[in-house]
């Protein structure tokens, strides 16, 4: 987690065009475009089913899709596995978090720079306190097991072991489901600094209002669909945008 | 009866326990990663302890046949992979391991006569053969079927069981062995004579669940099966491929049948489908465990090689009616006080 001052490099990281995912006969994505900048973070917002989950599964080789993704200027075959993508450098904090539940905070954050200890990487200890820096609240708990951890101390470690993979893209699926608005706050705050950091963020929310602030730029995906994209100031200044997501009294 | 009698007899059960302790880990562990129920580990035992049976006898072990052609098997089908993915730096390896080494093993063997070696040395030589055997028949039958269901795994796993023992036949002959023990040392506790084997046999077990339980606590790649074992897809976000823990947790599993093999070889008569029952009776171990906890399964094991040992004694017909029977009330008494494991979908 190197620093970037010069933020300049607008190396385009990840290129979607036409993505389809289709769970059996029933198409869930139908042909989505986006792309994402080095140290760009990007928003999909939507609402409840839109497939913003689907679209992070198959960005990440979970789900099989169809369509162009171009991953650091190269076309990625479709038959890559998840494994082949985290090594290169794609991460994925699920929405379900996926945490180990029976072993330490420690060991979870271990186990997040595995292929780098594969590939003869042996700094997982000093990565561990970079990410105990971002998250002092992990450093206290290391030694808890990861399934007596709260909600949003969970959440703190799945982002943590993402981190420990050294990820060029990271991919968030709604970080701030089920927390309360204090942990909600700091965890924007977080993702806001790991953008100095130089990484890529693609944040999938349903609190439309945090996640534009912290943006740059976003897509609002309906149905499978990308309704609207623009800058997050544009999109947070749209109409359309104001009544569905942000619509006043409904704070999140 | 008298306390020299219980004692022998404990010692007998405490023997065989020590054995089945080992299976039921390792059927915990493969279910546990793989979810297949491994009917042929006990198949691994028996070939470990035939396989140095031959090696003493002076002949070529048939193994070696078994380990040429399933390491070719493996290294088409990879090798197929590999040069259509143009990954070309990946084939040497793959080659050397699947198809170098095992015909080095076989010249050696033609070379040397193996008798001649020490006792040691042909043990590890029998452990050599058979343990890349694990691994060899996952990428061959199971890992094409990562995604079935436990179901289709049980039938493939079955007739695994029903080709180990054919092949067991084929290459041992159907007469049993016994290898010479390691140790001769006899002590003697409260009148009954203590067999140094006995003792060997405990220790080494215990060693070796003391050794498996250090990589599953303290190295990177036994919490990557640990972590496979707990969150499938956790696991696959964080690089650890289903494969990978696949394979690792076969040649575990492997290496403990083999090894156990070897330690039992001297005690019982194995025959080339001895490997079954012993399997079976780690397998009732691992089933009060509930094919997921280690402790319990071990402590089940042993439990099933004492009640084995005093039924013998005192019921001798009906020895393996009597351990088989255990399962019930286990199976019976778990499914009221657990709640239900539901398959585990992908
Ligand atoms: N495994 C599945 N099998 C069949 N349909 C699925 C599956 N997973 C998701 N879907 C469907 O695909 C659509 C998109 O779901 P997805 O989980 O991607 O939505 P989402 O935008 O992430 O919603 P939320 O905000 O509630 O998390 C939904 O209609 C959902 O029912
Ligand atoms: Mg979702």
């Amino acid at each position: 987690m190197s620093k970037h001052p010069h933020l300049h490099d607008n190396e385009v990281i990840l290129d979607v065009r036409g993505l389809r995912v289709a769970y059996g006969k029933v198409e869930a994505l139908h042909g989505v475009d986006l792309c994402i900048r080095r140290g760009q973070i990007v928003t999909v917002i939507g609402p409840n089913g839109a497939g913003k989950t689907t679209l992070l599964a198959a960005l990440i080789g979970l789900l099989p899709a169809t369509g162009d993704i171009i991953y650091m200027g190269h076309p990625r075959r479709h038959a890559d596995e998840v494994e082949a993508l985290v090594r290169q450098g794609m991460t994925l904090v699920p929405e379900k978090r996926e945490l180990f539940a029976e072993m330490s905070v420690e060991d979870n954050l271990i186990l997040g720079a595995f292929d780098r200890y594969r590939t003869g990487h042996r700094d997982q200890m000093e990565t561990m306190d970079e990410v105990f820096e971002l998250f002092p609240r992990l450093e206290e708990r290391r030694s808890q097991l990861a399934g007596t951890l709260s909600g949003g101390e969970r959440q703190m470690l799945a982002m943590g072991r993402a981190l420990m993979a050294k990820p060029k893209l990271l991919m968030l699926d709604e970080p701030s489901l089920g927390l309360a608005p204090l942990i909600i706050k700091e965890i924007f705050r977080i993702i806001a600094e790991l953008k100095q950091t130089g990484v890529a963020i693609l944040l999938v929310e349903q609190n439309a209002r945090a996640a534009l602030q912290i943006a740059d730029y976003g897509y609002v995906l309906e149905t499978g669909e990308v309704s609207l994209a623009g800058p997050s100031q544009e999109l947070a200044a749209d109409p359309r945008v104001i009544e569905a997501y942000l619509g006043l009294g409904k704070k999140h | 009866m008298d306390l020299q009698i219980l004692l022998l007899l404990g010692q007998d059960g405490i023997t065989n326990g020590a054995i089945y302790a080992l299976l039921a880990l390792a059927l915990v562990l493969v279910f546990a990663v793989t979810r297949v129920i491994f009917i042929p580990q006990g198949e691994f035992v028996a070939y470990g302890a035939l396989t140095l049976a031959s090696l003493q006898t002076g002949k070529v072990p048939g193994t070696i046949w078994l380990l040429l052609a399933l390491g070719s098997t493996v290294a088409v089908l990879d090798g197929y992979r590999l040069l259509r993915e143009k990954r070309f730096a990946k084939l040497p390896p793959l080659l050397i391991f699947n198809v170098g080494l095992p015909l080095l093993a076989a010249a050696g063997l033609f070379a040397m006569p193996p008798d001649q070696l020490p006792l040691w040395a042909q043990a590890v030589v029998a452990m050599l053969l058979v343990i890349p055997l694990g691994p060899m028949i996952y990428r061959v039958a199971f890992q094409p079927l990562a995604s079935a269901s436990v179901l289709v795994l049980l039938i493939v796993s079955i007739a695994v069981h029903v080709t180990l023992i054919g092949l067991g036949l084929l290459f041992f002959g159907a007469e049993g062995s016994r290898t010479p023990p390691f140790t001769e040392i006899s002590f003697e506790l409260a009148g009954a004579p203590l067999q140094g084997q006995t003792i060997l046999v405990v220790v080494a077990s215990a060693l070796l669940i003391i050794g498996l339980y250090f990589f599953f606590e303290r190295t990177i790649y036994g919490k990557a099966l640990r972590a496979t074992a707990m969150n499938r897809t956790g696991a696959r976000l964080m690089g650890i491929p289903p494969a990978l823990a696949g394979k690792l947790c076969f040649t575990l599993a492997a290496a403990i049948g083999a090894f156990s093999g070897i330690l039992i070889a001297p005690i019982t008569t194995i025959y080339y489908d001895s490997g079954f029952l012993i399997g079976l009776k780690g397998f009732v171990g691992a089933i009060i465990g509930g094919l997921a906890s280690y402790p319990v399964a071990a402590l089940g094991a042993l439990l099933v090689g004492l009640l084995e040992s005093y039924s013998s004694f005192y019921a001798s017909a009906f020895k393996e009616v009597i351990v088989f029977t255990l399962i019930i009330p286990v199976l019976l008494w778990r499914s009221l006080t657990s709640k239900h494991i539901e398959e585990e979908e992908e």
